[in-house]
């Protein structure tokens, strides 16, 4: 499948996911609600078939925080990047996709971590990297550590 | 006497213990920490702590300029310095749509692959070390030396290179790297052989890695496991054949791929990548193009806004580079996709069940760097 | 009064008689009792700080290293230097250990070792004590030291410890098996079970030659299943360094430390001994049977020598193996007992007594 037919396909399968310019990927911005049953269907439905989850990370983008997905079918070798957008900064908004590429278990406990994304329904959403008093997340723009981090 | 004449029957044979393998453990290979979960030998579960060694690169990055950036990724997988680089590098060229010179790709492909050989030598000794046999260690890294020390010749440091820089190379390579190079290969292909008589052929080693910590296939997709380890599996997942940069499009080589996807197989995907290295070289080292070392890049280099993802392959496995600009001279959100990070992830899954000292050769085979798992 | 380095008897018998005459009876033993205990302990130092430095000369040479090479000449006192260093050492208490058992435990492993070594004919008339079932008692005191070390692990309070000491205890109850069988081949061909009868009995011949296969078979299993005794690579589960740091001697520091070491290496010297002493004639030296002109020659070299020359080439079998081979996994150590090299042991012992049956050894 080309990216124009990719691109037919996923907006036939949301609606309302919103296409973004970009050089290097098919980028869609799918509603937080949408995301999961989306999800599914691009891992099962044998057209798409991604089935691996290369890159999951979080942005924030002051205004809302974002989760981005990197996908790649080994199969059709075909690439796409979902984002996921939550101005709620404190509670889950976006659902887990653990279940469906397992390595995400491990990448969504690491966005949790340095950015506050809170997946909802993951089985074990720790701190990865920071020990479980630390206060607030650092990669958010937000984030003030002066003992840290020297501003020059 | 009369609590321990109280004490409830617990029925012994299924209870679990717990066991810290870490943050000081000699297997783990770094500060890596994993709560195992025991019932006499035998594994019945285990949890990963990461973070020992979180420098916090990402945020680094958020303040550092790209040539600064260069320098925080040798720190990672340092092991794989070179590759790191190279995916920077890449990076920032592609986004600035510069031209690098025919001559900076030939040597960036070279040293990559000598950097890979390097970093699975090293592996080699640790797994051998794993295994209980001593003498592999001292084998692998007399011949790493021989790495360690062209490397040297040409840009004068041994681990953290940061040789490449956005545009091309710090430096020339030395006059006498082509010669250096293949000496080297002539040399470690008589040498690879004493590997197979210390360890591969050895029955010992044979009975305690077959059918060992088996990773299906779509396991292997599933929980993101690339590189090597990945392609034990049958997953294939190298970046140099289908996304192709550098010269690789222009070079034969095999992406080999395993069936069995157990902990023999991994060992012996490293031993063939090896080969398939040296032949890259060998293909490339009379034919490196004169012409400069360097394209023209400007003082102060600015991504104009936008997202960038640049994908390499690294010695342990996918190394991708996810980099948010905003237009300024450092990124809005840099991100690393740790290929060590993702091997680790999928350890629990395929070490249920077996004893520690399978646990301990399936860690081995993997080959984590714990610097790259933390970033 | 003639004393020779082919035969100590009359020494000991001049010492003998030089104590009883000038002492009365219970003093001259106390005195003989006290020369041979630091004579023997004496030895014991040397030959264990001699095999620590062997061992570290030897796995370099493996290893394409130098090995020590820095204090004195070919860094012979390295571990002297390093024994001195042990001394000075703190002894690091055990939170919640078992203090008792935890201080016992490497006097225990050391003593096993100790006792043994009492028994063992290093020539003619040198040896402590000569007992008519002198490999029975070998074999009974030297596996006393799985009782130090399950002690250690179970009192260092630490889960390491403790799962090298219960695979510790597991491997050597196995292989005491296959050492005790693969002895009693030769006990059947030699008819004693007293050290100094079997080397008298090896004057025209070896047992490894006089017994061939059986013997041969026997001496492999000996080899195999004393290397996994001594808890020496690759049977090293006990310590196993990448899987469980140190094992039974994680916690131990100091000088503690350096007994489960010494021992370590005495062990191998004792089963080097008797593999020496029951297969290869011991101090006897290499005899074909008839041809006198050639017995004649190897009679001038000196037993001594050619005991520890056999002791050594045994050690450095066992220190080759060690530096070669991967380690194994408990079920697989297990399974080569018990499924291996037990029912070969058993074959072995009836072709053996078949053979003798019907006289068809040498």
């Amino acid at each position: 499948m080309d990216n124009a037919a990719l691109k037919e396909r996923i907006l036939g399968l949301v609606p309302d996911a919103e296409y973004q310019e970009n050089k290097q990927f098919l980028t869609f911005i799918i509603p937080p609600a949408k995301m999961y049953d989306l999800a599914v269907k691009l891992k099962n439905e044998a057209d798409l078939a991604f089935d691996f989850l290369f890159c999951l990370t979080g942005v924030d983008m002051v205004k809302f925080l974002e989760v981005v997905y990197h996908l790649e079918s080994t199969t059709h070798h075909h690439q796409i990047e979902l984002k996921v957008r939550t101005e709620d900064r404190e509670n889950g908004a976006v659902d887990t996709v653990c279940d469906i590429w397992r390595t995400a278990e491990f990448l969504e406990r690491e966005v949790f971590d340095l950015l506050g994304i809170r997946f909802s329904n993951h089985p074990d959403l720790r701190r990865i990297f920071l020990e479980d008093g630390w206060v607030g997340h650092p990669l958010r723009k937000d984030y003030v550590d002066e003992v840290n981090i020297v501003e020059f | 006497m009369k609590e321990i004449i109280n004490l409830p029957v617990k029925n012994v044979e299924e209870e679990e213990y717990h066991i810290n393998m870490g943050p000081q453990h000699p297997s783990t290979h770094g500060v890596l920490r994993l709560v195992v979960s025991l019932q006499g030998e035998i594994v019945k579960s285990l949890k990963p702590h990461c973070g020992y060694i979180h420098r916090g690169i990402e945020k680094m990055c958020e303040k550092d300029t790209y040539p600064q950036i260069i320098h925080l990724t040798d720190r990672m997988d340092y092991l794989s310095a070179h590759i790191n680089n190279h995916a920077v590098c890449m990076l920032v060229e592609k986004a600035l749509e510069v031209e690098v010179p025919e001559r900076v790709t030939y040597i960036r492909t070279i040293i990559d692959e000598l950097n890979r050989i390097a970093s699975h030598q090293l592996w080699w000794c640790s797994f051998g070390m794993d295994m209980g046999g001593l003498t592999c260690f001292f084998y692998g890294l007399r011949d790493r030396e021989k790495i360690l020390d062209i490397f040297e010749e040409s840009f004068g440091s041994r681990l953290l290179h940061s040789y490449y820089t956005p545009g091309g190379l710090m430096m020339d390579i030395h006059p006498d790297f082509q010669k250096n190079v293949k000496a080297f290969i002539k040399y470690f292909r008589k040498k690879i052989k004493d590997y197979d008589d210390l360890l591969t052929g050895n029955i010992i080693m044979q009975l305690r890695t077959k059918g060992v910590g088996i990773l299906t296939k779509e396991d292997a997709i599933s929980y993101g496991v690339t590189g090597p380890s990945g392609r034990a599996s049958g997953f294939a997942c190298d970046v140099r054949k289908h996304h192709p940069y550098g010269v690789y499009d222009k070079t034969e080589f095999k992406e080999i791929l395993g069936t069995k996807g157990d902990t023999f197989e991994r060992y012996m995907m490293r031993m063939h990548e090896m080969l398939e290295s040296m032949k890259i070289i060998e293909q490339l080292i009379d034919n490196i193009p004169a012409g400069d070392y360097k394209a023209k890049m400007k003082a102060v280099i600015k991504l104009p806004a936008g997202e960038y993802f640049q994908r390499v392959e690294a010695a342990r496995g996918e190394l991708g580079v996810y980099v948010v600009s905003d237009g300024n001279k450092s990124p809005y959100r840099m991100k690393f996709r740790s290929p060590n990070f993702s091997n680790l992830s999928v350890l629990d899954h395929i070490s249920r069940g077996c004893k520690i000292a399978d646990l301990v050769a399936i860690g081995g085979s993997l080959d984590y760097v714990i610097p790259d798992i933390d970033r | 009064m003639n004393f020779s380095i082919y035969d100590f008897t009359s020494f000991n018998q001049w010492i003998d008689k030089f104590l009883f005459d000038n002492l009365p009876a219970f003093w001259a033993i106390v005195v003989e009792m006290t020369i041979i205990g630091l004579v023997v302990l004496l030895f014991y130092a040397l030959v264990g700080l001699f095999l620590v430095y062997a061992e570290r000369k030897v796995c370099a040479f493996m290893q394409n290293r130098v090995g020590p090479n820095r204090v004195g000449p070919y860094g012979f006192f390295q571990t002297i230097a390093d024994l001195f260093k042990l001394l000075m050492k703190e002894l690091v208490y055990i939170k919640n250990a078992d203090r008792l058992l935890f201080n016992i435990a490497p006097f225990i492993v050391i003593i096993a070792s100790f006792m043994a070594i009492a028994a063992i004919p290093f020539a003619k008339g040198l040896h402590a004590i000569d007992f008519d079932i002198g490999i029975l008692y070998v074999i009974a005191v030297s596996s006393l030291g799985v009782v130090g070390i399950l002690l250690a692990g179970w009192s260092s309070n630490n889960k390491y410890s403790l799962i090298g000491a219960m695979r510790s205890g597991a491997q050597i109850v196995s292989y005491e098996l296959s050492v005790g069988l693969s002895l009693i081949t030769i006990i059947i061909l030699a008819g004693t079970m007293q050290f100094s009868a079997i080397v008298e009995g090896q004057a025209n011949g070896w047992f490894i030659f006089k017994g061939h296969i059986p013997a041969f078979i026997a001496f492999i299993v000996f080899l195999i299943s004393s290397t996994a005794e001594t808890n020496r690579g690759p049977f090293d589960l006990a310590e196993a360094e990448s899987e469980l740091t140190a094992g039974f001697h994680t916690e131990y520091s100091g000088i503690k430390f350096a007994f489960f070491f010494l021992a370590e290496y005495m062990n191998m010297f004792i089963v080097a001994s008797i593999a020496a002493t029951v297969f290869w004639g011991g101090w006897m030296p290499f005899h074909v049977g008839g041809w006198a002109g050639f017995n004649h020659i190897m009679d001038f070299i000196p037993p001594l020598v050619w005991y520890f020359g056999k002791t050594f080439f045994i050690i450095w079998i066992m220190m080759w193996i060690k530096w070669t081979f991967p380690r194994l996994r408990i079920d697989q150590l297990l399974t080569l007992e018990w499924k291996y090299l037990l029912p070969i042991n058993l074959v072995n012992i009836l072709i053996m007594a078949f053979i003798v049956l019907m006289g068809w050894h040498f």
